[in-house]
């Protein structure tokens, strides 16, 4: 009974400690972003590294999104003769959804892992303390400018994200299910609206932070060489999975019980 | 002049400094020698304040280190050049950048200038035209020397070397031993240099302190430390594996 308690104590102890962590992580990052920004060389080179680096990753994930759920909707739909509808179930699904949920995945996936291990890599060969010795706040040189490119690259990425998606669905539609390209088009118009495309990148900037953090986080406290780069990578990608999901939930919530979006 | 002052640091309920006291003096190159874990490189870390002690204080100029704010430390890390046993070379940088970190991010010097000082640095450590080179380009020698082009590039006052011969054959050992004294003779910066080479520790230290469970338990000049009464002292600068110290 009692190691039983003591295990649950340490593991809620080690909770408290990790959420006090990212969150102090989260709110430095805020700090000197405003307090004293990044040069823009740097933002610029990790946007290159997230968002134009990642286009074709992304592009080949919505790309079959969107034909696989063209193709289960047709799956339905023909045994009622509703074909048509697949154009706005595909638009929306992919804007409100699937567009913002996997892109974040799949850049967690990537750019976060990559993230945690070049950081982790740093800290297990002292480039961070080397960084402290040099004046410089790890905080500021490395974790500010990989925020801010992720905060606005993501976004754009999902609405990259969206347009292919839709195509996917498009080319089923269109060239297998033999509805015409501008009905098809225009039922996509006609069923999307502003607020499916804000949902889904309000949710992106919310991805785009807790990839950041959380990456960052894992990153900077690695302990023990690579066994400890590989350990901090997979951990960094599963919480941030799990994390995105959750959010994910909350917002789809928010937006459908407290706002009228 | 810096003075470690009752300085205490255990990390969980490991104690790795128990109550150090030093003093280093300005212009002298002062070697701390002990077995590997005994602490040198926290000691070292201390000094330059990336680790905050538990207890104690380290004295810089009269200034406790360990009571700034990081603005103040900033300030006054500016004053120190470190290399770190493996370099610490940013491997996203390339030579140029890496030896020139400082002035890039924290002056405003020219692009000419800033070339113009990281030749210099190059040249001193023995080095030319690598400029452009990137980090994996480079020899484990050729890093460490490049991690001294970027130690001095800011003309620090203090100097501190953690483990500087470790990983570099024993040609490139000497090389850098070489080096350190040649810098020391032209700079006349404090250096603090942390070792288990002996055959560093006599070339290049005015005075030896040996760190053992936490506590310097002898500081003297290389002479000194070799006629010791000191058994622990003894055992450690012979290599002798059978003496007072153990394996815990």
């Amino acid at each position: 009974m009692d190691g039983w308690v003591s295990r649950l104590g340490k593991r809620f102890i080690a909770f408290v400690n990790y959420t006090g962590g990212v969150s102090v992580l989260f709110a430095k990052s805020i700090f000197w972003i405003f307090v004293s920004p990044p040069k823009r060389k740097q933002i610029l080179d990790q946007m290159v590294k997230v968002g134009i680096d990642g286009l074709p990753i992304v592009f080949l994930t919505s790309m079959f999104t969107g034909i696989v759920i063209s193709l289960q909707t047709a799956y339905q739909m023909q045994k009622i003769s509703a074909t048509l509808y697949i154009a706005s179930i595909v638009a929306l699904s992919i804007t409100r959804e699937l567009g913002p949920v996997l892109t974040a995945l799949v850049i967690a996936g990537r750019t976060g892992a990559s993230i945690t291990a070049e950081l982790g890599t740093m800290k297990v060969t002292e480039q961070i303390d080397a960084l402290e010795t040099l004046a410089t706040n790890p905080i500021k040189y490395l974790v500010t400018p990989r925020f801010i490119a992720l905060f606005f690259m993501l976004p754009l990425l999902t609405v990259y994200a969206d347009i292919i998606g839709i195509f996917g669905g498009y080319m089923i539609g269109v060239f297998k299910l033999h509805i015409g390209a501008n009905l098809y088009m225009t039922t996509t118009w006609d069923a999307l609206k502003l607020k499916d495309i804000m949902t889904g990148l309000i949710k992106s900037f919310a991805f785009a932070m807790i990839i950041c953090t959380i990456a960052c986080y894992e990153g900077m406290r690695v302990e023990g060489g690579a066994e400890g780069v590989g350990g901090a990578t997979t951990k960094a990608v599963v919480t941030s999975f799990i994390l995105i999901i959750a959010a994910d939930c909350l917002f789809t919530a928010l937006f459908y019980f407290g706002f009228s979006f | 002049m810096i003075e470690i002052v009752n300085l205490c640091k255990a990390f969980e309920d490991h104690v790795v400094l128990d109550n150090v006291n030093l003093t280093l003096r300005d212009g002298e190159t002062i070697v701390v020698i002990g077995r590997s874990g005994t602490g040198k490189s926290v000691l070292l870390k201390h000094i330059i304040g990336i680790m905050k002690p538990d207890s104690g204080q380290v004295v810089i100029d009269g200034q406790d280190i360990t009571r700034l704010d990081e603005k103040e430390l900033n300030a006054l890390r500016l004053k120190f050049g470190m290399l770190f046993q493996g370099a610490a070379l940013f491997d996203s940088l390339n030579v140029r950048d890496n030896v020139a970190f400082n002035l890039i991010e924290h002056t405003k010097t020219d692009d000419a200038a800033i070339n113009k000082r990281v030749a210099e640095c190059l040249e001193m450590v023995g080095l030319h035209g690598i400029e452009e080179l990137r980090i994996s380009e480079l020899s484990g020698g050729m890093k460490k020397r490049v991690g001294l082009a970027r130690a001095i590039c800011m003309n620090p006052n203090i100097i501190l070397y953690d483990e500087p011969t470790t990983g570099v054959d024993p040609i490139g050992a000497d090389a850098i031993n070489e080096l350190i004294k040649e810098l020391h003779g032209k700079l006349k910066t404090l250096a603090v240099v942390v070792t288990h080479d002996m055959v560093s520790a006599y070339k290049v230290a005015d005075r030896i302190a040996m760190l053992y469970k936490g506590k310097i338990v002898e500081v003297g000049t290389p002479e000194e430390i070799k006629n010791t009464k000191n058994p622990v002292v003894h055992q450690f600068i012979n290599g002798a594996a059978t003496g007072p110290i153990t394996e815990d």
